[in-house]
């Protein structure tokens, strides 16, 4: 997260003129109209640790999304634009605006796809007609879009504004006669009969005159061999433009037999050559923003996970955490039709430090990822895994991550340890997050104790709020601004992973490794396992 | 239609096959078993590796396949012929194949129509082998196949389909009606009747007002390739209810040449034991929410042919129906491996219809058959032997399921007996309790003393006998394990001594 002011750039106003009088909605991601914010091309430094690239590379899997990353690498401290965020998508959290805006960014895609591919053709024919089918898909686009935002009874600044500008365009006279215009046209091209012979590289159109219908009388003869074999294995249609340019030439002869039509098509194309608005073009692209995240989260849900929109707190430093955990881990689990293990994290007064202690394979990760990717989605704003969240939102999240492909770099693991925590130390601010996770594990017992202590105590020092993963019991309890959390253990079955982590004294528990357990062929689990 | 030779009703086709496969099938030497079935054919040994490892079906099918396989014994030139046929019509598939044309109805038409084409005298042929056979045919699905080729097959039919052929060749190309259509969708083409020349072609398209055309450029290959697009799409209709039709009987012969495949397969193997002299028999066989497994004469087919045919092998017999457990103890090179290895087989062959190498057999169908090896050599260098086994055991656990078989051939034996017989403890009774029945060889004392402890009815304890003199019998006797120094061979094993 950068802590540096955000320069702001305008963009032009292209809406209609004459809609000046419309609610100024210029953004669903942002609140200032003609304000926003510059491009942030490269993930930031704390994504790869705390897991937040396979989020966002997941949920940008099967979206034309690259518009979009931006957005998810650039963190806002702004309260009011989160607010703004957090609005517009509890409004998109129902299901009625939500259909709404699926179908209306779904036919978009389709008009913006169609248009670029009439500003390709060759035949002035072929072109209008792409033209004419770009602008009725996107007439019908706004136009249902508008009625059912209506319906719908928005909530947010967001979505209001944008119901409000979209009644107003709709209603405009030149919109209202693109929409009357283009589906009489349509119609009357479209209801053209003719024939066409493909004979070896010749092509001939005709005026149709009825036939009977031969495909029938030849699927009746073999109708005997269709019942069971026919599962999905029929030809595809091939993809519309793969015949396009021929086509176009089939158009042109067709418009000779038919000119009087063709010219009104024509006509139509050009008095609505500028038929997408651009604040409309703008919504749909950016809105994904919010919808890639909920269909992301939609099945770790789906498993009765609860997702909350954070309490975001200007001053107050403290920290409350109900139901916490790691939406990547949920996401993955979810996919194998499991549930994540919750966790909870208050910090209160001047309590600074969460020291994380337990067992191998305990959760302890999870829980330090959980805490950072919790405060950077608050600070897209997110919803956030967890069902009561209120937290400070960090000028910036540094995290370090003990990772095994730093052994083989040049320097020693220690050294580079050392390196990168006194680089975290010198960028860090009292307002700073940092998560450690097993840093100087790879160090003898005495060193490790040592570091750990002068480390832990610089952070402290600074004021910022810090989450330390270690095997070291002795940084639970450094001092007052230290809060012990542990990876529980269940005492019957040392084995049991838990996940929980609780606040309670570092006990030291030996992780013991009974291995018939830890790979579940013990009598109880065994058992579970073959009849589950 | 269908042959219906290995399922009497439709079936969903076969999935792949289960995970647990490679080690199972080294463990029980699977291999042996198929060779000898497949006799030098490629297609033979995939088919039976196929159905043999394959979900096994229900009890009534099971009888279905063993009607089948006994005509089959009494008329093998039948079987033999019938293959044949499909054979050839492999061939005829390989010279027109257009399953992958998918993207191209135009091309697949011109396939599909060359295809049938060529099936037609071969379905002809089917026809005329099963009239000749029908008196001699006992089978219900014998039966069935020969009333179907009668009645589906008729000449009247396949003239039929030679008529529509010659027109779909559309040797005046496609003429097709269209419509520009609604704005947004793709142009609508549909193929009209092949006409023969009219006088609507004889009037040149320059001097008619009501007609315009255009011709591609020789060199255009865009352009050729957009009206073959437009081409298919006038034919897709056409295109899809032929090449249905050829799917369909490509189909049908595949089915017939894969079904057949299997019991020419069982006669190979028929052969091989016949001149052995070892008996065969066919099972009796049971739902598979029944214990049933009781057998007399029972040998290991995989050792039987890879033995000396003139060696005889020795049979077992066995009474355990009703129990969930089997705990096989005694002498090293005593027949227990042997014992466990032939009735991992013979279930493996009553279940898909085959005979097998007992005198007698009745069985519960089981849904899944794992094996859980002692493995000679650790191939991992990271994981000790030990927790390897675990990890095994671990996996198998992932895919067992209630209703399944678990072998286990001296499970748990590379750590201490204590242990071993702790956690194969563990194994066995979650195992058994949740519906797994279990056959266990083991040299772990501790472990089968603890269910002779038990004293459950579900439970059979075999011993592998030493004769008198010291000599190895290969008999197992329903007897408890004996305490004895087992535990320092197994230390002496383990550790390298």
């Amino acid at each position: 997260m950068q802590s540096s002011p955000s320069p702001t750039v305008s963009i032009p106003n292209e809406s209609t003129p004459g809609l000046a009088d419309a609610a100024p909605f210029e953004s669903v991601l942002f609140v200032h109209p003609g304000e926003i914010a510059p491009n942030v091309e490269r993930e930031p430094a704390c994504f790869h640790d705390l897991n937040l690239d396979l989020v966002v590379a997941d949920l940008t899997r099967d979206r034309e999304t690259s518009h979009l990353l931006p957005f998810f690498y650039q963190p806002l401290r702004d309260i009011e634009t989160l607010h703004y965020r957090q609005d517009a998508q509890r409004d998109l959290e129902r299901s009625e605006l939500r259909a709404a805006i699926d179908r209306f960014a779904a036919r978009m895609e389709v008009a913006e796809r169609h248009h670029a591919f009439a500003l390709k053709q060759e035949f002035p024919h072929g072109r209008d007609r792409w033209l004419h089918d770009a602008m009725t898909i996107y007439t019908d686009a706004v136009q249902v879009l508008a009625d059912q935002l209506h319906d719908a009874a928005p909530n947010s600044l967001a979505f209001t504004g944008l119901r409000n500008y979209l009644s107003t365009y709709v209603n405009s006279a030149s919109f209202v006669a693109m929409a009357i215009d283009g589906q009489k046209v349509g119609e009357m091209i479209g209801a053209i009969p003719y024939t066409v012979n493909i004979n070896n590289g010749r092509v001939t159109v005709r005026k149709y005159e009825e036939e009977e219908d031969y495909p029938r009388e030849v699927e009746r003869t073999f109708d005997r061999f269709k019942e069971e074999d026919a599962t999905g294995d029929a030809f595809d249609n091939p993809p519309i433009p793969d015949a396009g340019y021929v086509e176009n030439r089939v158009v042109e002869l067709v418009a000779q037999l038919f000119p009087v039509e063709f010219a009104e098509l024509a006509a139509f194309c050009q008095r609505n050559a500028q038929f997408m608005d651009a604040v409309i073009h703008r919504f749909a692209r950016d809105v994904q923003f919010y919808l890639s995240y909920l269909d992301y989260i939609a099945p770790i849900r789906s498993r009765g996970m609860t997702f909350c929109y954070p309490e975001i707190s200007g001053l107050s430093r403290g920290l409350e955490i109900n139901g916490g955990y790691d939406i990547a881990l949920a996401a993955k689990l979810a996919r194998e039709g499991k549930r994540v293990v919750t966790n909870d994290v208050h910090l209160s007064g001047h309590e600074r430090a969460l020291v994380v202690t337990g067992p191998n394979q305990g959760g302890k990760t999870t829980f330090a990822r959980m805490i950072g990717q919790m405060h950077y989605l608050a600070a897209l704003g997110l919803c956030v895994p967890g069902t009561l969240v209120r937290l400070f939102l960090p000028d910036q999240i540094f995290c370090h991550f003990d990772q095994e492909e730093r052994v083989s770099t040049l320097r020693s693991g220690l050294e580079n340890d050392l390196m990168r925590v006194h680089g975290i130390l010198d960028e860090a601010t009292a307002e700073s997050l940092v998560v450690l996770n097993e840093t100087f594990s790879s160090t003898m017992l005495s060193d490790a104790v040592y570091l750990g202590k002068e480390i832990l105590q610089r952070m402290l020092e600074k004021g910022l709020l810090c989450v330390y993963v270690t095997f070291i019991d002795e940084l639970a309890s450094l001092n007052d601004a230290t809060v012990s959390m542990v990876a529980v253990v269940d005492p019957d079955d040392p084995s049991r992973r838990t996940f929980s982590i609780v606040r309670r004294e570092a006990d030291g528990l030996a992780y013991a490794a009974a291995i018939s357990k830890k790979y579940g062929i013990d009598y109880e689990h065994l058992k579970a396992r073959i009849t589950s | 239609m269908k042959p219906y030779l290995l399922f009497p009703i439709d079936v969903i086709a076969q999935g792949a096959l289960p995970t647990n496969l490679e080690s199972m099938s080294s463990d029980l030497e699977l291999d042996v078993l198929f060779n000898a079935m497949a006799a030098g054919d490629r297609f033979f040994y995939t088919t039976v590796r196929q159905i043999v490892l394959a979900a096994p079906p229900e009890p009534d099918v099971i009888r279905y396949r063993q009607h089948i396989l006994q005509d089959c014994l009494q008329l093998p030139e039948l079987f033999r012929d019938i293959y044949r046929v499909a054979v050839e019509a492999l061939e005829v598939q390989r010279q027109h194949y257009f399953g992958f044309m998918r993207s191209n109805p135009g091309a697949a038409l011109t396939g599909s129509i060359h295809l049938l084409a060529a099936y037609v005298p071969l379905l002809r042929q089917i026809h005329q082998i099963m009239a000749k056979s029908a008196s001699e045919i006992r089978s219900e699905g014998l039966k069935r196949f020969l009333a179907a080729t009668q009645s589906e097959l008729s000449e009247d039919y396949l003239n039929e389909i030679m008529t529509h052929v010659h027109d779909l060749e559309l040797r005046r190309g496609a003429t097709m009606q269209a419509t520009i259509g609604q704005v947004g969708k793709p142009m609508h083409y549909r193929l009209l009747a092949p006409k023969p020349a009219g006088w609507r072609d004889l009037v040149p398209v320059a001097l008619s007002r009501d007609a315009y055309s255009f011709e591609i450029a020789p060199r255009d290959d865009a352009g050729f390739q957009a009206l073959d697009n437009m081409h298919n799409r006038g034919v897709v209709d056409v295109a899809n209810a032929v090449a249905h039709a050829a799917d369909h009987i490509r189909a049908f012969f595949n089915a017939l040449r894969t079904e057949c495949a299997f019991y020419l397969a069982c006669l190979h193997l028929h052969h091989e034991l016949a001149t052995r002299e070892l008996p065969v028999c066919f099972p009796d066989m049971y739902s598979s929410d029944q214990l049933v497994f009781s057998a007399t004469g029972l040998y290991d087919v995989s050792l039987a042919l890879q033995m000396d045919p003139t060696s005889r092998v020795v049979g077992n017999d066995i009474a355990a129906d009703s129990k969930s457990l089997i705990m096989i103890t005694g002498a090293n090179q005593g027949g227990k491996s042997t014992f466990l290895r032939g009735t991992g087989l013979a279930q493996l062959m009553a279940q898909c219809g085959m005979f097998v190498p007992a005198s007698s057999l009745r069985a519960n169908i089981v849904t899944g058959l794992f094996t859980h090896y002692k493995r000679e050599e650790d191939t991992s260098m990271n994981v000790g032997k030990f927790e390897e086994e675990v990890r095994r055991m671990s996996e198998i656990a992932d895919q067992i399921t209630p209703g399944n078989m678990l072998l286990c051939n001296e499970s748990f034996a590379s750590t201490n007996e204590r242990e071993g017989s702790e956690i194969g403890r563990q194994v066995v009774q979650a195992m058994t309790e949740a519906g797994v029945k279990v056959v266990y060889v083991t040299h772990l004392y501790d472990l089968a003393h603890g269910f002779e402890m038990q004293g459950s009815d579900n439970v059979l304890l075999l011993r592998a006998e030493r004769g008198d003199d010291g000599t190895h019998t290969f008999k197992l006797t329903e007897n408890p394990p004996l305490a004895t120094s087992f535990g320092r061979d197994l230390y002496a094993r383990i550790f390298g001594a």
